[in-house]
């Protein structure tokens, strides 16, 4: 495998997206409204009533879980976009009749819908996490960013569920010819880390730095299956064929 | 159905496609049967044939976008359907029948990120991103999105695209389809300019008159290839030949005088007789004698010559 290739590809997946006006206003804009409206909703919070430093840990859990939820939304655009898009201005043929293998345009594709995502989330967060001490330092007496909690967050559950979402993505592209069908669908990918979230919030589970490791891990079980999945529906005879 | 094959016998040049009883199926519908077919090194072989005959099937078999169903296929020595496959990628070029361009880059920019994918240098996609844009008169809008571009002008660039990396072998596939007169003739001329430069191109069309104007062999292919060779041969073996003589008034007795020479069908239409010939020069005095000893005046003798439509119809409609 050519990963010079796979960077080719990528990072021409990414001078399309920076033409998009809505990737761009979705790639950034929703990662400035999260890391900016959390902070703003936790001051609201204590300007009403005083917090105690245990529901205000437990409320700022909550909040970094977010970043999982939203490195998971952020590729349902832009895969839509690498897949969905090309397959809209038929631009697959020429791209399959070059000596790239499928594994590299794989790659390459995957690869532009991650790295933008993952790059925004981290940088939601570090504003988030920045905002954030400020605002608690007098409740806390410290800094609460960075800690194990969200070291964990950040650095493994973030890019696995992005990789995640990529994956789901992949194959949601391969089955539908619309661009907002194919981002409805992928918004699904969400149902499963949404639902570690209500269940955090119902105190069914506490999304402390074990849980998160074995959350962490079966989503990297599913990437797995997900990544041997997008590789059998990415066929070239296929997609040329039968892909509508 | 008859098949005419003067594909191979006479061919002395490097083949450089060659299939053998190439077929693929899909499902239960055979698209492409059993085609045999040899294409030389610089030549321009078109493929002619009406929708749904398998031209296009067969240029993505041969580019090796789809796998073949059995039979055999060689592009410059290259088995096809085989590990071959990347090699065979790099040394052909293809312009599908949607030009699939991405149109929000730059002219430039989508033939610079072909030109990487086919593992040109820096240099390389330069140099021949100008020299082809210079060409096709897009050098001046190489930085405006293709988007912004007509129909003809993302067909040029198409055309670029798919020579970039200097191919071997060029696949068209209905490169002037729904173009103007004008754009037509550009990409026309470009094919012309690539003869001249002795590169191998694989013509598919349903423009007869292109074909007529650039290919040296056409095949005619209904899912099957039903005959395929040099234009002229092909009408001679298909049509025969045959003799008008126009006249001041066609009679019985001129008629008459000419099916007594016995050199074949005689058809009378209007005032012309339309005669079955197989050696014009040696025939065509005698027949002219005839007809004057039968009191006929002649007004002219010509040969009279199909063209590429009425054999291809003549074969597709068999």
């Amino acid at each position: 495998m050519k990963l010079w290739k796979s960077w080719a590809v990528a990072t021409n997946d990414f001078s399309i997206f920076w033409k998009k006006k809505y990737v761009v206003y979705s790639l950034v804009g929703i990662p400035v409204t999260l890391s900016i409206g959390l902070p703003l909703a936790l001051w609201l919070i204590m300007q009403g009533n005083p917090v105690s430093v245990r529901e205000l840990e437990v409320v700022l859990n909550a909040f970094s879980f977010l970043f999982i939820l939203l490195a998971s939304f952020l590729p349902t655009i832009l895969a839509s976009y690498s897949f969905v898009g090309e397959k809209l201005e038929k631009n697959l043929e020429p791209l399959l009749a070059t000596p790239t293998t499928d594994g590299e345009l794989l790659l390459g594709k995957g690869l532009a819908a991650f790295l933008p995502s993952i790059l925004t989330t981290y940088f939601g967060a570090a504003v988030f996490m920045g905002l954030v001490d400020r605002l608690a330092y007098h409740t806390l007496g410290t800094n609460y960013f960075p800690n194990w909690n969200t070291t964990v967050i950040l650095l493994v559950a973030v890019p696995i569920a992005c990789t995640f979402s990529v994956g789901v993505n992949i194959i949601i592209s391969s089955l539908v010819s619309d661009l907002r069908a194919a981002q409805q669908l992928g918004i699904l990918v969400l149902l499963p880390v949404g639902g570690l979230y209500v269940l955090a919030e119902r105190d069914f589970m506490s999304l402390e730095v074990t849980n998160l490791i074995i959350i962490s891990a079966l989503l990297l079980v599913a990437d797995a299956f997900l990544f041997y999945l997008s590789k059998v529906t990415f066929r070239r005879e296929e997609i040329l064929t039968k892909w509508k | 159905m008859r098949t005419f094959n003067y594909a191979c016998a006479d061919l002395k040049g490097t083949a450089l496609i060659e299939t053998e009883n190439l077929t693929k199926r899909f499902g239960g519908i055979t698209a492409v049967e059993g085609l045999t077919l040899r294409v030389e090194e610089g030549e321009v072989f078109g493929l002619l044939g009406p929708n749904g005959a398998g031209k296009t099937t067969t240029m993505r078999m041969l580019s090796c976008l789809i796998s073949k169903t059995s039979g055999e296929a060689r592009v410059d020595g290259y088995e096809i359907g085989s590990a071959d496959s990347i090699n065979i990628r790099k040394i052909v070029g293809v312009l599908p029948e949607s030009v699939g361009l991405f149109d929000d880059l730059s002219a430039y920019k989508n033939l610079d990120f072909y030109g990487r994918l086919y593992e040109c240098a820096e240099e390389q996609r330069r140099t021949r991103i100008e020299q082809f844009l210079t060409m096709l008169g897009l050098w001046e809008k190489k930085d405006i999105a293709v988007g912004t571009f007509s129909k003809g002008m993302k067909q040029k660039v198409a055309l670029a695209r798919a020579l970039i990396h200097d191919p071997k072998v060029i696949f068209l596939d209905e490169p002037t389809a729904n173009l103007d007169p004008e754009a037509s003739k550009t990409i026309r001329d470009f094919i012309l300019e690539m003869k001249r430069e002795k590169r191998t191109v694989f013509l598919n069309t349903h423009n007869l008159d292109e074909a007529q104007r650039v290919c040296d062999r056409i095949g005619i292919m209904k899912t099957k290839l039903l005959a395929v060779g040099p234009l002229e041969e092909m009408k001679g073996s298909l049509w025969g030949r045959k003799t008008v003589v126009r006249l001041e008034r066609v009679t019985d007795a001129i008629v008459a005088a000419v099916k007594r020479l016995g050199t074949g069908k005689v058809e009378v239409r209007d005032a012309e007789l339309i005669i079955d010939v197989s050696d014009p020069d040696r025939e065509n005095p005698t027949i002219v004698d005839a007809i004057v000893a039968s009191g006929g005046r002649v007004r002219f003798v010509d040969d009279l010559s199909p063209t590429l439509e009425d054999v291809y119809l003549r074969l597709v409609r068999n």
